[in-house]
């Protein structure tokens, strides 16, 4: 899942200076679990900006804001109140922000920074495993992804940098190619590790990708 | 002098020290730093943007010392350019006749003074060596043959004190694999690790240069301890540095005392100061 943090206040109350009707809306799937744009968050928003000055024209929560139709749907239900503001607020991760941007006839503004795809380690604590990086490599590494564990993203072994395990860039997180070692030696596949890998091939993360499955 | 590859291929003890280009385009003290050691080591590395800190280039440092007939050794890291402006830069120094090139994965820009810079890392270190390689033999990163092929000595770095120390040793070995024909290692305190570590390496045809990082105070040694990954400082020397009056003279008597006890066990040494290189004469010469 997309795992989103608020923005400061501040910053947000900054996009809605020249503004004074605000339509908010959030996402009913990863920024309710990550409690950023939920029904919660929402009210939340709602009450913050009418305490502000501002009048809350209405609010929308699709089931997936990065659904581009079933969010416009959504909007269309809500055509009035949107209709009456002059900005819309956005609690929803960047892709949920751009399936409102590209039809919305007032300024659209992201409440919410987007931060990785990531992975629950319990309620409320997300953890960085994957990167999308269109090549994945994680059969040679015994399911412990470098590109996206390795600050450096190095594929050929650690760096100079490991002091006890642990990585230079963040001494309270383990060197992932240590991690990487000790499974491959405790499953005597240490020839993976030994074997030299092959600049990655960076073709394969287009920006902006895409993808349409042939059915 | 030899130069880096006349001395090491003739078995004479090598001796390579480390100066730092400055930040800001006035070369006067650098290039007084470099000939002031021109007639003591055999060639001198020009570090790249060290510890993800801006400064001069490496690649023009490295011509500055060429001009002056000093051999350089151009370090070129993987943290701000991707493989395109790594072949090329290769490319212009081989043009340029530089020789020696020491090619590393870099600090990570969080370590640095510009930490809202995209860290790069296109390649790693092993990838970098094995590219320069084929550069040698006269094709580019995709195979494709290039006018005019390189004849770099390459070199990497190696840290004997790692711990773990294994999955250290398989990098080393794929850089040996990949092309490297000299190493320098991380500043290393401890002869016997630097011994075991030597023990692994005769079977390879690559040359070792232990690294010496000049103490020049107490508080530096608990600092490198604290900070400097694979770096073991031990307590006796400390000590030594903190009992006495002139801490940087100290540093010099225990970096020469440990280039004299390197000298039957490794191809030579690398001497790293942290910005004071007008010590390493003094290092030098108690060493003659």
């Amino acid at each position: 899942m997309i795992i989103t943090k608020q923005k400061p206040l501040e910053e947000i109350l900054e996009f809605l200076k020249n503004h004074k009707r605000i339509f908010i809306v959030g996402c009913g799937a990863c920024a309710t679990l990550c409690k950023t744009g939920g029904e919660e968050e929402v009210l939340q928003m709602k009450k913050i900006l009418e305490k502000k000055g501002f009048e809350v024209t209405g609010d929308v929560i699709p089931d997936e804001t990065c659904h581009i139709p079933l969010t416009e749907r959504k909007l269309r239900e809500k055509k009035k109140e949107l209709k009456k503001s002059d900005a819309i607020l956005i609690l929803a991760c960047g892709s949920g922000v751009q399936s409102i941007s590209l039809t919305a006839k007032q300024p659209v503004y992201p409440g919410i920074d987007s931060l990785f795809i990531g992975n629950v380690l319990r309620f409320g604590s997300f953890v960085e495993r994957c990167s999308a990086c269109g090549n994945c490599y994680l059969g040679e590494t015994t399911g412990i992804c470098p590109i996206t564990c390795c600050p450096k993203t190095i594929l050929n072994g650690p760096c100079g940098g490991v002091e006890e395990g642990k990585c230079e860039v963040d001494p309270n997180m383990d060197c992932v190619w240590i991690k990487i070692y000790e499974r491959l030696e405790e499953k005597g596949e240490l020839d993976k590790m030994k074997k030299i890998k092959s600049p990655k091939k960076y073709h394969l993360k287009k920006n902006p990708n895409s993808l349409t499955v042939d059915k | 002098m030899q130069s880096l590859q006349e001395s090491l291929k003739s078995n004479q003890f090598t001796i390579t020290a480390e100066v730092c280009p400055p930040k800001g385009a006035d070369v006067k003290d650098f290039i007084s730093k470099a000939l002031a050691l021109k007639e003591r080591v055999n060639a001198i590395n020009v570090t790249d943007n060290q510890r993800a800190i801006m400064r001069l280039g490496s690649l023009g440092a490295s011509i500055i010392l060429l001009s002056h007939n000093i051999d350089p050794i151009y370090q070129l890291t993987c943290r701000d350019r991707n493989r395109i402006a790594l072949q090329s830069d290769l490319l212009s120094a081989a043009a340029f006749g530089i020789k020696n090139v020491l090619l590393l994965t870099g600090d990570h820009v969080s370590a640095g003074d510009h930490i809202d810079a995209k860290p790069v890392f296109d390649l790693d270190s092993v990838q970098l060596i094995d590219i320069a390689s084929r550069l040698n033999h006269g094709f580019s990163a995709i195979d494709k043959p290039i006018k005019g092929k390189t004849s770099f000595f390459i070199g990497g770095v190696v840290n004997p004190g790692a711990s773990p120390l294994e999955p250290e040793m398989i990098t080393f070995e794929k850089k040996v694999q990949s092309g490297a024909r000299f190493f320098q290692t991380q500043a290393i305190y401890d002869i016997e690790k630097l011994k075991r570590f030597l023990h692994f390496v005769n079977k390879l045809d690559v040359y070792i240069l232990a690294g010496i990082l000049v103490l020049k105070s107490a508080k530096m040694a608990r600092f490198l301890n604290d900070n400097v990954a694979g770096v073991n400082v031990p307590q006796d020397l400390i000590k030594q540095l903190e009992d006495s009056k002139d801490p940087l003279e100290k540093g010099i008597e225990i970096a020469a005392e440990q280039i004299r006890s390197l000298k039957n066990i490794c191809h030579g040494v690398h001497i790293m100061t942290v910005g004071q290189e007008e010590i390493i004469n003094n290092i030098l010469d108690k060493i003659d």
